[in-house]
């Protein structure tokens, strides 16, 4: 196309030769993009091979995928994902459920809010990873600290963002509504919730990674399974293909997961005007 | 003659002078007035008031209780459809089809499963319109509904509204600043100047009425010189 311009020459151009360019210039980007990352996987190979990065130090690529592979086909890896998957579900669960019925009681009610708002606001400064120690006391090693670190991080993005989009809808939306003569209940479920459902998507991406961040913190600390104990174990035998193996499989979740978010507001939110564009 | 609204001494203030001072208004079944002013006369005071969404003090105040409002700006929510929002709070057996016949009437029966950020917007104003007459309302607020539209579709809207009330027979109280709105509209026109009515014209002139109408004309100057506007070329 430059060329064409450059040349002053005034070729038609059709419709499948725009579509060939502009896959062709998409491919261009993409190669750019992925370039860098496979020079230092090559590099990292290449010191590895040649004795330059000790194995005790970081396993070669080729190694960590056998480990991926062995991990895999021995089934401890399904079966450790599959607690550590759980942990997550089970503390991110909770924290929707008690960050969606906090701010629905503050973001309604002036006094809900003084009530509330201010202890969580007080909590939200708290490093909360912090509490490990507290929670273990109190909770001991079991499931429990394990599940309540990742509830009790993942609560306060929800619980902040979908309070701000209930203080956030238009007053003017309301009236209408007022004047249509919905009741209370009514304007909450029509206007209110569907309102606030963009900022709480927001704090729900947000919570999640919170949650798999929580459960990496968490999973350290007395495992006896999941992809944390997994970790300790390899830790323990200087395992480093291992280690990175379970760092990639915490990767992949916290985007999985956040891609499944990402689907449901695509659905959900399908009338905004960047989805109907 | 019966009256649809009768209001006598209604005054609002926030605090300061009075936004309303001690208004008396009364609108029959089926009359069309519109309500002039300028900005801060209390016009827009006075209509939240009518609509329900503010109080204030009056010796007497009846308001219908099947009423509704078109505001400035549409006000769809913009999560439901044009039909859904057609529905909102009609409390009726066949919500549905009778939306389906407001949005045909204001010619929007193609548009009914769009979403509202998707419209134009005369369309918008138009849905809100038929959002409106849904609830077959015995009084209908307009609060300067076509100020925001250009001036081409602002005539268009006018015919509609024009053909909505007749077909409707509601009462219609319109709030603008557009005078010759009011002139080519309204059967009585009112103009609110410092929380007070300070003109009331009457118009007796068949529709469609022209702007080249010298009696139009007459009451528009007369309307412009209450509102402050002399104009030099006319």
């Amino acid at each position: 196309m430059a060329d064409t311009i450059a040349t002053g020459q005034a070729q038609p151009t059709r419709p499948e030769q725009i579509r060939s360019e502009r896959d062709r210039s998409r491919l261009a980007r993409f190669a750019t993009r992925i370039a860098s990352p496979v020079a230092i996987i090559v590099l990292w190979q290449v010191a590895s091979s040649t004795g330059l990065l000790s194995a005790r130090t970081l396993a070669a690529p080729t190694e960590i995928i056998a480990a991926g592979e062995k991990l895999v086909a021995s089934g401890e890896l399904v079966t450790g994902l599959t607690v550590s998957f759980l942990r997550v579900l089970i503390g991110f669960l909770i924290a929707l459920v008690v960050g969606v019925s906090l701010a629905l009681a503050s973001g309604l009610s002036k006094t809900g809010e003084a009530i509330i708002d201010p202890p969580i606001q007080m909590l939200k400064a708290m490093p909360f990873l912090g509490l490990l120690p507290l929670f273990i006391l109190w909770f001991g090693i079991g499931e429990t600290p394990k599940i309540g670190l990742v509830a009790f991080g993942a609560v306060f993005p929800i619980y902040l963002t979908l309070h701000g989009g209930i203080r956030g809808i238009d007053r003017k939306l309301i009236e209408a509504g007022q004047t249509l003569g919905l009741g209370t209940a009514s304007i909450i479920r029509h206007i209110v919730i569907p309102g606030a459902l963009p900022s709480l998507l927001v704090g729900i991406r947000y919570g999640l990674s919170v949650a798999w961040l929580s459960l990496v913190v968490g999973e350290q600390i007395n495992a006896s399974s999941g992809i944390g104990y997994i970790i300790t174990y390899a830790r323990d035998f200087l395992q480093t293909d291992i280690i990175v193996v379970c760092l990639l499989v915490y990767a992949m979740m916290g985007l999985l997961t956040d891609g499944l978010v990402r689907l449901i507001e695509a659905y959900a939110l399908r009338w905004r005007p960047e989805a109907i564009a | 003659m019966s009256t649809l609204v009768d209001i006598r001494k209604l005054t609002r203030s926030f605090g300061g002078p009075a936004v309303l001072d001690g208004i008396d208004l009364s609108i029959a079944p089926g009359e069309f007035v519109a309500l002039l002013g300028r900005s801060g006369s209390g016009k827009s005071t006075l209509l939240r008031v009518l609509s329900g969404l503010d109080t204030a003090p009056a010796e007497r105040l009846e308001i219908p209780k099947r009423r509704s409002v078109v505001f400035q700006e549409p006000r769809l929510l913009p999560w439901k459809s044009v039909i859904q929002n057609a529905v909102l709070g009609v409390d009726h057996s066949n919500a549905k089809a009778r939306a389906q016949q407001a949005l045909t009437d204001v010619g929007l029966s193609h548009r009914t499963q769009a979403w509202p950020l998707t419209l134009s917007g005369g369309e918008a104003q138009r849905a809100a319109l038929a959002r409106a007459l849904v609830r077959e309302p015995e009084l209908l607020l307009l609060d300067e509904p076509f100020a925001a539209l250009d001036a081409l579709t602002r005539l268009r809207m006018h015919d509609l509204v024009f053909d909505l009330w007749r077909k409707h027979n509601c009462a219609v109280l319109l709030v603008t600043h557009d005078v010759w709105e009011a002139v080519a509209l309204a059967d009585r026109i009112l103009v609110l100047d410092n929380g007070r009515f300070s003109r009331e014209i009457r118009v007796d002139l068949p529709h469609p009425r022209h702007r080249s109408d010298p009696q139009t004309a007459h009451i528009e100057t007369e309307l412009l010189k209450e509102l402050g506007v002399e104009l030099s070329h006319a």
